[in-house]
């Protein structure tokens, strides 16, 4: 590729809308299970251990993704703070995608616990049963968790920033559908 | 690169207000669904909190049935179970099995006589990686219809008023079944002398893919004996763990896994509603236990005994509790494993 990109690829697009979707409802299951003693706690587990491998699984294919397309280069305009906090904000956001399952996937083994997915399927165990690292485990699952949700608010943020405010086009190189935007359009056409 | 395009200063405003409230919105959604604002859910910490001590918990220790031993022996599965389950541990075979003889009191140091609710905690691991874990006690019903009404309970049974357990009675009919045993039951000299039931109903899937509404009880082998209260608080403070002992060591000690199968009409969501004597009745096969050991450094130790993990061909059914109990469970053992410094691992009961 000669050209400067200006979008993520098509697949890289996809795969972070559908990664959003699954690791919002992660999140949301993960404090709300914790929470209940209800009947719904039992399929929220189950579902929590379950969408938790498909997002390791994605986040592995999107990082092979990032690897393979990289990605559009940030406006020349934005201050190098800001520019700053997007690079190391991604880096945080990939660490904890690929993290926070095998952290959940560990705290299971170390509490001698099977981890079973929906349909019956079982993971072996990562590591033996172990008070200490249970206990690590369980506090980095644990508030990484909240660390990771305020992280993608600020992200959301960021990127809602750059669509009404700015309008530099750092929102609509992820955008999920073309965005009809003047300083976007023309891109779109190139790039196609 | 596409040019930044200023934009009118009422409308960054109006931005920065629309990002605000996205951020605020979705922390709020946050926060509601882990339950800071609804400070009157019933959560696993506020059952824990329930079923403590005024003094508080004993740290390192189960939160509940605080006080056991553990066991380990094998599963001899006769086969008949797989009429009704799928699940590999009901085919004809042995099975690796642990477990755990408990006390239910929040006290670890607890005088064996004075506690009227015993235990069993158990998990059976056929070889390929499935496991059925069950935590079974020796009242014919549960105490509690629903989780908040055994929730209620504990604060009725906790509560300085002593008017508190007649009210929660009055309110609570359904104790009455429970309540006529714990007064009135016979109690045993020995663990294995004593019934364990499962009480919450699950559901066995076989193999054609029917469903059948179980429940399952272990019953012992050994010749019962009834004593009174009155004299087994003349042996020591500890003497089931002594007598367990002792007879583990003289030679197997056996149960028979009984699973009752519910007519379509028989309440499943309810353990204080025993199902009628003549449903049908299906050994599956024995429960074998063959070594007893210290809870301290005893393998049951860091097990929990957790009634949703079930083997594929066994789940839950509409009964509120294993879910509950799940939940409570888990909460318990996050913390002691946390506190385990607080529970040294040195056996200070009798050898085994």
């Amino acid at each position: 590729m000669n050209a400067i990109r200006h979008h993520f690829a098509p697949l890289q697009r996809l795969l972070h809308w559908l990664m959003a979707i699954c690791i919002l409802a992660m999140l949301f299951i993960g404090v709300g299970m914790v929470s209940t003693i209800m009947p719904k706690y039992v399929p929220l587990v189950s579902i929590h251990k379950t969408l938790g491998t498909v997002i390791f699984v994605l986040a592995l294919i999107r990082l092979v993704t990032r690897f393979y397309y990289g990605a559009p280069p940030l406006p020349v305009d934005l201050p190098e703070p800001m520019k700053l906090a997007a690079e190391l904000s991604h880096y945080a956001l990939y660490a904890l995608m690929i993290g926070m399952p095998l952290l959940g996937w560990a705290m299971l083994s170390a509490s001698a616990y099977p981890a079973e997915l929906y349909g019956g399927i079982y993971l072996p165990a990562l590591l033996p049963q172990s008070d200490s690292l249970h206990t690590l485990l369980w506090n980095a699952h644990f508030y990484l968790a909240f660390a990771f949700f305020a992280l993608i608010l600020m992200h959301a943020a960021a990127a809602l920033f750059h669509a009404l405010v700015r309008h530099d086009g750092v929102f609509a190189a992820m955008a999920p559908v073309p965005i009809r935007e003047e300083a976007t359009q023309v891109e779109y056409r190139v790039a196609e | 690169m596409p040019e930044p395009r200023p934009s009118p200063a009422h409308s960054v405003l109006g931005s920065i207000v629309l990002i605000g409230v996205v951020v605020a919105g979705s922390a709020a959604a946050f926060a509601y669904t882990a339950g800071w604002l609804s400070p009157e859910r019933l959560t696993p910490w506020k059952m824990l909190q329930a079923l403590a001590p005024p003094s508080g918990p004993a740290l390192g220790h189960r939160r509940n049935h605080a006080k056991g031993i553990c066991f380990t022996g094998v599963f001899e599965s006769n086969g008949s179970g797989a009429a009704i389950s799928r699940a590999s541990v009901l085919a004809a075979g042995q099975y690796p099995a642990l477990g755990r003889f408990n006390l239910g009191t929040p006290n670890p140091d607890a005088a064996d006589a004075s506690v009227r609710v015993r235990g069993m905690g158990l998990r059976i691991t056929p070889p390929n990686g499935e496991e059925w874990r069950t935590a079974m006690i020796n009242a014919p019903v549960f105490a509690a219809s629903t989780p908040e009404g055994f929730h209620e309970l504990l604060l009725a049974a906790g509560s300085k008023d002593t008017n508190a357990m007649k009210v929660f009675a009055r309110a609570h009919p359904e104790f009455a079944t429970f309540g006529a045993w714990a007064r009135n039951g016979p109690w045993t000299g020995s663990y294995a002398e004593d019934h364990f039931n499962g009480l919450n109903a699950f559901i066995f899937t076989d193999s054609s893919g029917a469903d059948h509404a179980v429940r399952w009880s272990l019953l012992p082998q050994a010749q019962i004996i009834p004593v009174a209260q009155d004299d087994l608080e003349k042996l020591g403070a500890d003497f089931l763990k002594q007598e367990i002992t002792q007879r583990v060591r003289s030679g197997p000690q056996r149960w028979t896994m009984a699973v009752t199968v519910a007519n379509p009409s028989d309440p499943t969501a309810d353990p204080t509603k025993a199902w009628p004597e003549d449903r049908r009745t299906i050994d599956v096969g024995t429960l074998v236990v063959q070594r007893i050991e210290a809870e301290a450094d005893g393998p049951c130790r860091d097990i929990n005994f957790d009634p949703t993990v079930l083997p594929p061909g066994i789940r839950t059914s509409d009964d509120p509790f294993p879910a509950a109990r799940s939940s409570v469970y888990a909460k318990s053992y996050d913390l002691r494993t946390a506190e385990a410094k607080d529970y040294p691992r040195i056996p200070t009961g009798p050898k085994p």
